[in-house]
């Protein structure tokens, strides 16, 4: 309880630091509807020449880049720039004033910074999917909701515990930053069905850097094809991420000795 | 002349030395230069695989010589600058360049050629990788082949100078990442890279012949792989070279006012 409650505080405090800046919103909104017309557009030039990619439909396609920019803003949101704050505080010290407050510090680490504007993201993704699902003669009935709901927060899960694996890497390694870029890189591919990529892509995609897990199953479950184990699947790594990244966060603290010692 | 030759050696033995002690961050920027061609010829190749083999004259084959050759052109074309040039004003380095005694693009210039060098290492053995993992096909045509050459100088020379005088904007603005954003984004399509030009609806495809930016990536490209007539090709150098010298003069130009403006902090 005093958990949530301390998010809420976090929440509240980003959101009023940001509403400061109130043209960042216009630069923001800018940025995310040209980034989003042009995966639609990307979209269109691809089915200008065939009208199936690998067993998905434009209408599907759209539904996963829906997915896609939900995914990049919630990250953007929250986990990005806070574990970002995280590793400048353990090259400026600053995290010795983190962990002398009487919290647990890893929740406090997480939700540290908030982008507010990034929301544009979500949102903009929010409205493609819904328009998607509205044009899809398929209808999306309570199972389909069902599944993308729990597929959605297993992606949400997947995708914090791997950040915060990676930045957890900042207690022994340096310049940790660039080993996110990776994350970016890799995440640009989730704009396409992980199906059609080659065995050796798509194993990396799902297993090395968790995108499959991220988009392309949400996306899968709200188009009710998704089969019933993976969703099993999701279920069990999100679970079994999460428990790993607390061990290995805990492991790096103990493993910290401070700015000054 | 010597005096120049000078300088770039100067340059780019500096310039070699950071680029090798940075070089794990160095390749970890290459794997998203890597994976983008990748990703679009995956994409390709499955759509020609659905429409029987082919699509506009490029099979699942043709795509990933198109797009092996792609990653080649892009890679030794692209440029940085317009990222960081808005923290060198920022945060003062940019008074350094300043009081030397030569125009600062030179020693970005060096900074990238030393970048392309040292990422030599990475980028060999990853076109080894996919040249297996999609057994492109080539089918180069000679005249062709050796008008590639030129055409890649010049379109490295029409990339890097369209670039610089883009990172000029962070003189009047802090806004340039919406800049560079809609640059990036004209860029993706008009210069073949999320699909070679023939690929794209007649208005595009009209609008990226007249534009530069086909001329920064897709025109070496389609050179390489023999896919253009020779009307076309010299049609395509002078266009070329046009640009160069429109972006040049607005380089120089722009460059004069933006040092005038300047004001480092501290002065």
């Amino acid at each position: 309880m005093n958990a949530l409650r301390l998010i809420g505080v976090f929440l509240r405090v980003g959101f009023l630091s940001e509403t400061a800046y109130r043209a960042n919103f216009w630069i923001q909104s800018f940025e995310s509807a040209l980034n989003l017309s042009m995966a639609l557009a990307a979209i269109a030039v691809v089915f200008s020449q065939t009208d199936d990619l690998g067993g998905w439909r434009p209408v599907e396609l759209t539904t996963l880049i829906g997915v896609y920019f939900i995914v990049l803003g919630a990250i953007n949101v929250v986990t990005a720039p806070s574990l970002q704050k995280f590793l400048e505080d353990i090259v400026t010290g600053n995290l010795d004033y983190t962990l002398t407050k009487p919290a647990d510090a890893q929740l406090l680490v997480s939700f540290a910074e908030v982008r507010v504007w990034r929301l544009v993201d979500v949102v903009l993704g929010a409205g493609v999917l819904a328009v998607s699902l509205t044009l899809n003669a398929e209808r999306v009935g309570f199972v389909e909701a069902a599944q993308f709901t729990a597929a959605m927060l297993c992606s949400g899960a997947i995708v914090y515990s791997f950040w915060m694996m990676l930045a957890t890497l900042a207690f022994w390694f340096i310049r940790v930053e660039n080993v996110l870029q990776i994350f970016w890189a890799m995440y640009t591919a989730g704009r396409w069905p992980i199906g059609i990529y080659p065995q050796w892509l798509r194993w990396t995609l799902t297993l090395v850097v968790p995108v499959a897990f991220a988009v392309t199953v949400p996306a899968q479950a709200v188009s009710g094809r998704l089969p019933g184990a993976m969703l099993l699947g999701a279920v069990a790594l999100a679970v079994a991420l999460l428990a790993f990244s607390r061990w290995f966060w805990l492991k790096g603290l103990q493993h910290y000795s401070g700015a000054s010692a | 002349m010597s005096r120049w030759a000078a300088l770039y050696r100067a340059f780019l033995r500096t310039a070699l030395l950071e680029q090798i002690q940075y070089r794990a961050s160095g390749a970890i920027w290459m794997i998203g230069s890597i994976l983008e061609p990748v990703v679009f010829l995956v994409v390709w190749s499955t759509v020609a695989q659905a429409q029987g083999g082919s699509v506009e004259g490029y099979g699942v084959r043709e795509f990933a010589a198109y797009y092996v050759v792609l990653l080649i052109v892009n890679h030794l074309t692209f440029s940085w600058t317009m990222h960081d040039f808005q923290f060198r004003i920022q945060f003062g380095s940019l008074s350094f360049d300043l009081l030397r005694p030569v125009h600062p693009i030179h020693g970005d210039i060096a900074a990238n050629l030393a970048y392309k060098c040292v990422m030599l290492v990475v980028m060999l053995p990853a076109l080894i990788v996919l040249t297996i993992a999609f057994g492109p096909r080539f089918a180069p045509v000679a005249w062709s082949l050796a008008a590639f050459a030129p055409a890649l100088v010049l379109a490295f020379l029409l990339r890097f100078l369209f670039e610089w005088a883009l990172a000029l904007a962070a003189f009047w603005t802090t806004r340039v990442t919406a800049i560079n954003q809609i640059y990036f984004s004209l860029q993706m399509f008009l210069a073949g890279r999320v699909a070679p030009i023939a690929l794209l609806p007649w208005w595009l495809r009209d609008a990226a012949h007249d534009l530069p930016f086909y001329y920064m990536v897709g025109f070496p490209v389609e050179l390489a792989l023999g896919r253009l007539t020779p009307t076309a090709a010299l049609v395509g150098f002078a266009t070329q070279l046009l640009w160069l010298v429109v972006t040049a003069a607005i380089v120089v130009i722009v460059w004069r006012r933006a040092a005038v403006k300047f004001a480092a902090v501290g002065s």
